[in-house]
């Protein structure tokens, strides 16, 4: 086996796990408090857009030149403060109004649907957006010398902080009073209102944060990735993300290896091209659904969600 | 009383999300009267605009109704959108692959034929939930999306007809949905899903299997102890919702279309029936108007961004906001309904104790139980 396809497959792997760990990170900070957020998807997608928008403005604005990551870092802290907006509503919208969280979840995606495309046209007349000039630089590079030129491994900003958030969350989740009160929320409600804590102030912090990370995961599809916008992008990535959290257990870093073997399965499409199989594109791409079917029939390990999720307090 | 003030709030909820999308076309810069006019004009300006309302209408209200059916047996069936694809592809195949079959005959052998494939698709998701739990709202996501492209790599490949273009052949003409209005599209189909509607009703509260399908959505706990077979009902309840899912691909197909394209057959239907379902409180009668509503908007909506350069996406954010209304209002009336319980049973007497509340009433947006994954 050539190890430059090994890499190339890693690099792959890489880059198509970042989003769905954020992704996972997002459901798990939600579900531990007792929330079900079907709507990571939409919150991903919209993220995105906003992150792609504000660069891109901000660039054509003249307010910063295409030299500097300015206007990207700008960008991905409207994703994060979008996507907690989102996640906001979804709190306010299940625990003040008693809305299926089903229910509201899926509204918010089609709602992410219908915004994005709207604003895309609003702001671009056409259907389509431009390219940035640039996306998020490698921090660290790792390359080997390949048959075909050199094949290397990029480690870009996002992905090492989506790591860095991985093991944060299960430090905050396992190691601190406020993981403690996520897990009771989540597990036990009635355990914080005993204690004269509020289940409801830790379900509204818990969503913020599961909305910003799902508004970074998009920030990294646009800002750090393909450096452009397109329509209906995250193609159920936000879906994926909760079959990885399940399969992860509801745990950070269970998920963190989830994350990579979903990765992988989405590689494997670049990885057998590369090989030469003659392999219909279209069977390719459902690989990353078919597992994300395998994971939820429990067929990987069952896993128990966290036993008040999706009641109302 | 009930149903007056379901009506009443959805008629506040469509206006709220009208007053909302006015305001967001308003803040966006856009003319508002010129965008609602070109709206008017596209949906019910002229005799052919009406007709085309009434054809966007037709796959609507059957999906809404796959969807309705879902709901009152507890399930989130999001998976409309796959199951009408599907239901499409094996229209367009019975619809070719069986020439020289007599025309009414072979006509109803292509509706059969898609509502079958919508159901098979819909099954599969169900057995899963019936035998291992994994919710049906994550998997029948998922198989939306292996459907668009295993539907994509056929129409490209296997089943590519003939020309450049990715797409099939043609269905024989004995397989055509009659047209009911000359130099319109307006085709049977329309005719069709009105009965279905009344059919659908008929069989939720007029028959043994609608009963135990609203009683397991009610409360699966309770059905079970009065003898309903809940795994079964789930899964025989899933299917026929992926078939009626089927029947509006079907019907789209053999009314209007006459062939499959590679992308863009079933627009986002699927979708959009889930906030038709939810308007219509998961009712057959009531989601016939709330169908015509959407349908004048998708209709509209066409014209619209031709004249005011309006996306017509602006037509999915008022969907959103219809749920959203929608389910709120649920969502409060359900918590009335379970602290008046709850009072009810503090003041009554202390012996024999009073039962437990199921901590799911019945609520009117009803969906999936426990709302859990896995």
């Amino acid at each position: 086996m050539e190890p430059a396809i090994l890499i190339g497959l890693l690099a792959a792997m890489l880059r198509l796990a970042t989003p769905l760990l954020l992704g996972s990170l997002s459901g798990i900070w939600a579900e531990r408090s007792g929330v079900v957020n079907i709507a990571i998807e939409g919150m991903m997608l919209t993220g995105a857009f906003a992150g792609y928008v504000v660069a891109e403005r901000l660039l054509d604005a003249g307010v910063f030149d295409g030299d500097g990551t300015g206007h990207l870092w700008i960008g991905v802290l409207a994703a994060v403060m979008v996507g907690s907006l989102l996640g906001l509503v979804h709190a306010f919208w299940t625990q003040r109004f008693r809305t299926d969280q089903i229910v509201s979840g899926t509204a918010l995606n089609i709602l992410a649907v219908g915004v994005t495309a709207y604003a895309l046209r609003l702001v671009y007349d056409v259907g389509g957006s431009t390219k940035l000039p640039e996306t998020l630089p490698a921090i660290l590079t790792w390359s080997v010398n390949g048959k075909d030129g050199p094949v290397g491994v990029s480690f870009t900003p996002l992905m090492v902080l989506a790591v860095v958030l991985c093991l944060l969350t299960h430090v905050v989740l396992f190691r601190t009073p406020w993981g403690l009160r996520t897990q009771a929320s989540g597990e036990h409600p009635l355990t914080l209102t005993s204690l004269g804590l509020s289940v409801l102030a830790t379900r509204y912090v818990n969503m913020a944060i599961s909305g910003g990370l799902a508004g970074l995961a998009g920030a990294f599809l646009t800002l750090e990735g393909i450096g452009q916008f397109n329509e209906g992008m995250t193609s159920g990535k936000g879906f994926i993300a909760l079959a990885v959290m399940i399969f992860g257990r509801w745990k950070p870093l269970p998920s963190l290896a989830a994350a990579c073997l979903f990765g992988l399965a989405d590689a494997m499409q670049i990885f057998l091209q590369t090989l030469g199989v003659e392999v219909p594109a279209e069977w390719l791409q459902m690989l990353p659904y078919v597992l994300t079917l395998v994971a939820l029939m429990g067929l990987m390990g069952r896993s128990r969600p966290p036993a008040a999720l999706g009641q109302v307090s | 009383m009930n149903a007056f003030r379901n009506l009443a709030w959805s008629l506040a909820a469509v206006l709220a999300a009208l007053l909302t999308g006015g305001v967001v076309l308003a803040v966006s810069g856009y003319d508002v009267a010129d965008a609602l006019g070109a709206l008017l004009k596209g949906a019910l300006g002229s005799p052919n605009a009406v007709a085309e309302t009434l054809v966007n209408m037709t796959p609507l209200l059957l999906a809404a109704l796959a969807v309705a059916l879902g709901l009152r047996a507890g399930l989130f069936n999001i998976g409309v959108e796959g199951q009408f694809l599907m239901g499409g592809l094996g229209a367009v195949v019975a619809g070719y692959a069986l020439p020289g079959l007599p025309g009414g005959l072979h006509m109803l052998i292509v509706l059969a034929a898609g509502m079958a494939s919508g159901a098979a698709w819909a099954a599969v998701p169900a057995w899963m939930k019936a035998r291992f739990g994994a919710h049906e709202v994550i998997t029948t996501i998922m198989f939306n999306y292996i459907a668009f492209r295993l539907v994509g790599w056929l129409v490209r490949v296997p089943l590519h007809g003939p020309g450049s273009i990715p797409q099939t052949r043609y269905i024989a003409e004995g397989a055509h949905l009659p047209v009911l209005l000359a130099d319109t599209r307006l085709h049977a189909g329309f005719l069709l899903a009105l009965a279905v509607a009344g059919g659908l009703w008929w069989l939720l509260w007029h028959t043994p299997w609608g009963m135990a399908i609203r009683s397991v959505g009610l409360n699966p706990e309770a059905a079970e102890y009065a003898g309903v077979r809940v795994v079964r009902t789930l899964v025989g309840s899933l299917a026929l919702s992926g078939g009626l899912a089927g029947l509006a691909g079907a019907v789209q197909l053999a009314g209007v279309d006459h062939r499959l394209v590679e992308e863009g057959f079933s627009a986002g239907y699927g979708y959009d029936s889930i906030a038709v379902s939810l308007l219509g409180a998961n009712h057959p009668f009531a989601i016939v108007p709330a169908a015509l509503l959407f349908a004048a908007l998708r209709s509209g909506a066409g014209l619209m961004q031709i004249e005011a350069d309006v996306s017509s996406q602006i037509i999915s954010v008022l969907q959103a906001f219809v749920i959203l209304f929608v389910a709120a209002e649920a969502g409060l009336r359900r918590d009335r309904e379970f602290k008046a319980a709850r009072k009810a049973a503090a003041v009554a007497p202390p012996s024999p104790p009073a039962p437990p509340q199921a901590p799911n009433l019945p609520a009117a947006g009803a969906t999936s139980g426990q709302g859990q994954e896995a």
